[in-house]
């Protein structure tokens, strides 16, 4: 009784701007604690620009470099360059990006990071939009949600039709030595898998779920609730890919995925089946996961 | 406040702890615990995304100063002893 | 050491000798020589350098941004499309107060598709905050860039350089240059140590968040930097020429202007030609000198202002254009020259773009037509030179 079950040290300070129940600023938390004090982090543009609060306020305890919106992936290679450079060993390089940063104008960057195999850890915190600029879909919006630039109503029914990019498959395709999807409602799995990933050389990548009580329209309480049950779902399922091999590090239970939308305010306008459709997605996807997994690719 | 172009760095550099937002003053729900029911388990600590929570021999004490009300420890503790109320109340 | 060699070649040896450290850069032509000596270098180990084959520009320079501010001294090179893909993180580079130094080979812009000099991927960075300096040899080229890193570095700069090279006529043409000694490089230039770095265990953020009641101040930080490097830029050559017996002209270069009537403002290799031009008009009894603006930024102001005062015509010839208004050149010497209590006549003449050849036949024509004008006075301000269907002959 009393004993955590994580890390205690911390690395965050309170006073951090971002809104209240911010799975981001879970992300961060378990992030740090995993690497802890010698880590160096690039930010580009995104929520977490702007969540240490104005200058001089910090909420990092640790250097962190602020950079434009698309640069995360050529940043981390710079900084690691000039570390290597100047003999400066045993740093963990850390780019935190959101989704919009890394999938869409970020992806350039990353694809030549992990190409170059530049040694360093590529978190993308997936909060699934633009959530920094207000809730536009991005490339990583889930089929189905409510967006400000994938509006519901009106006669064409909105909403978002192209399904959510696949980033760990495209991480998969770049033959990086470790890939994991994280999930803030798992923190032991987080920071095993961080731990993990910190032990590692070359490029790294790290999938984080990051829900966002304003632009999923759910209620602040229920983030950690929401981020469980996109893992039991199998919406959002919990896997490494390392060296090339895929290990599904939870065997979700498969709960019905209406449990995860009925909470989320983003999904409120889908029809029965459109729910089905939806389910059959995720169904489809489990199972190409458990193929993947079995083969041993 | 606002420094003079002699005072401030070529470039801004912040290091200044974020504890000089007092992000305490957003709440509209505030979270009380009942240490009497508490069972040590820190989930309240684990889950608290602005590092709000303290343990204090395995009891948490929210740091009302930054607590911004989110109610994530009271939905996630196992025991129920977390209890949502008005900003206002006791 | 003498060597023969390409424009190119001298950026590379001038990055090699100023001792870079972390170089980011990405192929474009006619810059391409330049990364791969470098690469060379790195390769073979007589350069300790990290190099990283960015996947673009804009990497190049965000990779060069992220290297700089964790302590390391950082090159890159572009030309075109790449400097102008830059354009985001060039304003980054400067208001982060880096000194970066890029070697730009100014060529046209597309399109339609030139590969050939043009100076206007250069002229369009001139809000970047960025020094720039537009050379006329290649031995020009090399030292520039070694001088560069000593003045961006100093505490009151502080702002990256770019060295702007023309493309093809310097960047692939040989020429004799003095490569100097590594030893007597490293007494001019010392190792880059900044005040204010990344380091592992200082918790600091580097390019944060501010408030409108706070952002003017850094700006104007910025401003009181890009003045100093007027001067800076004037001291540090004449060290340079106490080192290696060398120097360039400062932020603009006077050829035979001293009694003057008419003078020809212009940047880059053309200023050579023009020099020869002027000699040979000098021989027929013409009153004529050359200006070549070595610095465009920061704009020598106080140089021009005093050169203004004493003639009766200047001529600028702008190797790129601001649609909608004039040549970039031309309008800031004439922004110069008004203060002056008697101003002389002035006109922009519009030349050379996408690789159009400025022969001396052209050059001499712009000297016999400024000093026509200079005496009735100009009805255009601007003439394009050379262009097929404009009823001036120019051959």
């Amino acid at each position: 009784m009393g004993k955590t079950t994580i890390p205690e040290a911390e690395f965050t300070y309170p006073g951090s701007t971002g809104c209240p129940g911010c799975g981001a600023n879970l992300v961060m938390r378990y992030l740090l604690k995993g690497l802890g004090e010698r880590t160096i982090v690039s930010i580009p543009a995104c929520c977490w620009a702007v969540m240490p609060g104005y200058w001089p306020s910090n909420c990092l305890k640790i250097p962190l470099l602020y950079t434009a919106f698309e640069a995360t992936g050529a940043a981390i290679s710079g900084l690691r360059a000039a570390l290597d450079v100047k003999g400066v060993n045993d740093v963990t390089v850390v780019g935190f990006a959101g989704d919009g940063g890394t999938v869409d104008i970020g992806l350039q960057a990353l694809s030549g990071a992990a190409e170059r195999r530049t040694d360093a850890i590529y978190v993308m915190y997936d909060n699934e939009a633009y959530m920094n600029t207000g809730i536009q879909r991005s490339g990583s919006t889930p089929w189905g949600a409510w967006t400000t630039t994938t509006p519901v109503g009106g006669s064409s029914h909105g909403f978002k039709h192209e399904t959510k990019k696949d980033i760990m498959a495209i991480m998969q395709a770049h033959r990086i030595p470790y890939a994991a999807t994280v999930s803030p409602a798992f923190p032991e799995d987080f920071i095993k898998k961080v731990e993990k990933a910190k032990s590692i050389k070359g490029f790294r990548f790290i999938h984080a779920l990051s829900p966002c009580p304003p632009g999923w329209r759910t209620n602040p309480s229920l983030s950690v609730e929401i981020a469980r049950l996109a893992v039991d779902t199998r919406v959002f399922p919990l896997y490494e890919i390392e060296d090339g091999k895929v290990r599904i590090t939870r065997k979700a239970k498969g709960l019905p995925l209406v449990e995860y939308l009925k909470v989320q305010g983003r999904f409120q306008h889908l029809t029965e089946p459109e729910i089905s459709e939806m389910q059959k997605g995720v169904d489809d996807s489990w199972i190409m996961l458990l193929l993947k997994e079995s083969s041993g690719t | 406040m606002t420094k003079s172009y002699e005072e401030i760095p070529l470039t801004p550099v912040s290091d200044t702890p974020s504890t000089v937002n007092i992000t305490g003053l957003w709440r509209v729900m505030k979270p009380v615990v009942d240490k009497e029911k508490c069972k040590k388990c820190t989930i309240c600590w684990k889950f608290c995304p602005d590092v709000a929570i303290k343990l204090v021999e395995g009891v948490p004490e929210i740091d009302y100063q930054y607590c911004k009300g989110c109610g994530i420890c009271a939905v996630e503790c196992p025991s129920k002893c977390i209890v949502m109320v008005k900003e206002d109340e006791q | 050491m003498r060597m023969v060699m390409t424009g190119n070649y001298a950026s590379a040896y001038g990055a090699k000798l100023a001792r870079a450290e972390v170089i980011a850069a990405y192929p474009i032509t006619p810059q391409t020589s330049i990364v791969e000596k470098l690469a060379e270098f790195v390769a073979t180990g007589e350069l300790k350098a990290k190099f990283v084959p960015v996947e673009s520009e804009h990497s190049a320079m965000a990779a060069c941004i992220a290297a700089q501010t964790a302590g390391a001294r950082t090159y890159t090179a572009t030309s075109s499309h790449g400097l102008t893909l830059m354009h985001e993180v060039l304003m980054w580079a400067s208001g982060a107060r880096l000194p970066i130094v890029m070697t730009n080979v100014s060529r046209a812009m597309a399109p339609p598709w030139s590969v050939w000099v043009d100076h206007m991927d250069s002229i369009a960075q001139r809000d970047t905050g960025w020094l720039q300096f537009f050379c006329q040899s290649n031995q020009e080229v090399l030292d520039t860039t070694i001088m560069a890193y000593k003045v961006c570095e100093s505490a009151g700069v502080m702002l990256p350089a770019m060295i702007i090279e023309d493309a093809f006529i310097l960047s692939h043409t040989s020429e004799p240059v003095d490569v100097p000694e590594q030893q007597l490089v490293d007494s001019f230039l010392p190792a880059y140590s900044p005040d204010l770095k990344i380091e592992v265990g200082k918790a600091r953020g580097f390019g944060s968040l501010v408030k409108p009641d706070q952002y003017m101040e850094f700006r104007y930080k910025a401003m009181l930097a890009m003045k100093e490097a007027h001067d800076r830029i004037l001291r540090v050559e004449q060290e340079f020429k106490h080192v290696f017996g060398r120097e360039h002209g400062g932020l603009l270069e006077r050829y035979r202007c001293e009694d003057a009537e008419t003078v020809l403002v212009t940047a880059g290799s053309v200023a050579a030609t023009a020099k020869d031009v002027v000699d040979a008009l000098r021989a027929n009894g013409q009153r004529v000198g050359l200006a070549r603006i070595r610095a465009f930024r920061p704009f020598p102001h106080d140089e021009i202002r005093s050169l203004a005062s004493k003639l009766e015509g200047i001529a600028v010839l702008d190797r790129s254009y601001t649609f909608g208004a004039a040549g970039a050149m031309f309008t800031e010497v004439k922004a110069s020259a008004y203060s002056c209590q008697r101003r002389p006549v002035m006109k922009n003449y519009i030349a050379g773009l996408g690789g159009r050849d400025i022969t001396p036949k052209i050059l001499e024509r712009i000297f016999e037509d400024i000093q026509v004008i200079a005496k009735r006075g100009a009805e255009d301000e601007v003439e394009w030179v050379d262009v097929v269907g404009l009823p001036r002959r120019w051959h």
